[in-house]
């Protein structure tokens, strides 16, 4: 295994240094498209992130918006409220906010397991949408407005590369086997000395962070956030990129990510049809490759 | 002298069901018991009573002098017992290798700062885990399919995958759940032959719950019987074959199948 990821590191650096790159030369392409790009970047972070929890540790979780905008919403007020210098603070600290409520999500609801941990964090998602419909603070229903656009391409880009390659480390570590064994079969894990509850609550509490994240950047890059945004068809939107691109496979999850981003914006000229045909090209996946995209076995 | 693992009175009821009742149970160290019973008889209950999966409602069970009431299953696992199962759950997903692996960490986990840095304490220990698992895998004759799917291995080879992952947590006491399942005459042997082996290498003691009276008559130090939760015979493989009670509940009924 160490011959992939012996050079992990060398990897991220050229990943985010392309990402400024990139960035750098953004003064050029049309905004449109570069917009799209930064969405796609945030997505990958979601998704990978996701793909932790409800992939490799194989806890189903559909709260992932919940936690994405408690990310944003933090992000979003440090940075009203102290200026955009702040920008990098600010997203981290939405981060570890977002990890916290994880911790408090999860430990409690880790406890339960399939479609009935499914509907807690469902339920947990909506929750943290309606304290900030009703907080006041966070601009209740309407939610923040005039956010500086602080997310550039290299800020969206270079943090998904740290995502990805955060991910990868722990995959590709004792944290990893831990994760799949509890995914495999948590009672034998449990007797191989494994504990299963601190896999699925590290596991929850990492995507949660990185979803956090992910919400900074998507309100620094919207300018405008509201509670909408973040509803639990939002949460479904990530775990279809998740289960399109193989649960577990953080490539075709990245790979999913990106064709999920770009499909409705390329059906935007069939206007009204859009979703029909979003839809049905899902389920046209899923019939024929229910496995998802990328079913490269896996190699250790 | 002190046993290893010591069960006293130990009893569970589920409901209005009492699975297991009253049942005392002393391995000694390196010793080679036999837990054995018709079908239903409490055998695997038993078992998951002495790993911590479930809680006795009475009774008291010490492991190396330490009561393990309220202990998880990690806990005893990472304390020194280590187990296979009825139906082979090995970790579908993973390699060979991989299977062996996970049960090595337990008490060596990584830092995550570690994990993220790849450095060399990272390198090293993954280095030093790699080598010791395959070590174990060469000396079951498993090292060449290191790399293959642990559930693509042939059914025996699955079996003996199992007992390489349990002895990967080096235990002191090791339980074998029906491992003779499913298996022909020929790889009956074998397993006999695998168990003594394993025994003698590891210097572990085995509990061994079987339905197969050849497999635990033929390497049993000491035999338990259960029938209907309770103890109804114990000692060594010739008295408990004598023994009218045993006779009777396995082949005094239209159910037995010994």
């Amino acid at each position: 295994m160490s011959g992939l990821f012996k050079d992990a590191r060398f990897f991220l650096l050229l990943a985010i240094a392309a990402a400024i790159g990139v960035s750098l030369a953004a003064g050029s392409f049309n905004r449109y498209y570069l917009g799209i790009a930064i969405d796609v970047g945030i997505n990958i972070i979601l998704a990978v992130s996701l793909n932790l929890i409800n992939g490799h540790t194989g806890q189903f979780s559909l709260g992932h918006a919940g936690f994405m905008a408690v990310g944003g919403y933090v992000a979003a007020k440090m940075t009203l409220l102290y200026g955009a210098a702040l920008f990098l603070p600010a997203l981290f600290v939405g981060g570890v906010v977002a990890a916290l409520v994880g911790l408090a999500v999860g430990v409690p609801s880790l406890r339960l397991r399939g479609d009935y941990l499914a509907i807690v964090t469902l339920g947990f998602g909506e929750i943290i949408r309606v304290v900030f419909q009703t907080s006041e603070f966070f601009g209740a229903a309407t939610g923040l407005t005039g956010i500086s656009k602080l997310t550039s391409f290299a800020w969206a880009w270079g943090l998904a590369a740290v995502t990805v390659y955060v991910v990868a480390c722990l995959v590709n570590s004792t944290y990893g086997r831990g994760f799949i064994a509890v995914h495999d079969d948590e009672i034998a894990a449990s007797a191989m000395g494994i504990n299963p509850v601190r896999y699925k609550v590290t596991a929850f509490v990492i995507g949660a962070f990185f979803a956090g994240i992910a919400g900074g950047l998507y309100a620094h890059h919207k300018a405008v956030i509201s509670p909408s945004g973040f509803d639990f068809i939002k949460s479904i939107e990530i775990v279809v990129m998740v289960i399109m691109g193989g649960m577990g496979r953080t490539a075709g999850v990245i790979l999913a990510a990106i064709i999920l981003t770009i499909l409705p914006e390329l059906l935007r000229g069939v206007a009204e049809y859009r979703m029909i045909i979003y839809s049905l090209l899902i389920i046209g996946l899923m019939l024929t490759r229910p496995q998802g995209l990328f079913t490269i076995s896996r190699k250790k | 002298m002190s046993a290893l693992l010591e069960c006293e009175k130990v009893t569970i009821k589920f409901g209005g069901l009492t699975a297991v009742s009253d049942l005392d149970l002393r391995i000694g160290e390196q010793e080679l018991v036999g837990l054995i019973g018709p079908n239903g008889a409490g055998k695997t209950t038993a078992f998951n009573l002495i790993t911590g999966v479930y809680q006795p409602t009475g009774g008291s069970i010490h492991f190396g002098g330490r009561p393990t009431a309220n202990v998880k299953p990690h806990t005893l696992s990472l304390r020194g017992i280590s187990r296979t199962f009825q139906n082979i759950r090995l970790f579908a997903q993973m390699s060979v290798l991989d299977n062996v692996r996970t049960a090595m960490q337990g008490n060596r986990a990584q830092r995550i700062r570690d994990a993220l840095f790849r450095g060399r304490v990272f390198r090293e220990v993954e280095a030093r885990v790699e080598h010791e698992a395959m070590e174990l895998l060469k000396i079951f004759g498993l090292d060449n399919f290191a790399d293959a799917n642990g559930k693509s291995l042939p059914y025996g080879d699955q079996r003996r995958l199992e007992i390489v992952r349990a002895l990967a947590t080096q235990p002191k006491l090791l339980l074998l759940d029906e491992p003779a399942a499913g298996m022909n005459p020929t790889e009956k042997e074998e397993l006999m032959d695998l168990i003594r082996f394993v025994q003698d290498k590891f210097k572990i003691a085995v509990l061994l719950v079987e339905h197969d009276m050849k497999v635990v008559m033929g390497i049993c130090q000491h035999i338990h019987v259960l029938d209907y939760g309770k103890k109804i015979a114990e000692g060594a493989p010739a008295e408990v074959r004598a023994n009218p009670k045993v006779i009777a509940a396995y082949l005094g009924k239209d159910d037995g199948d010994a």
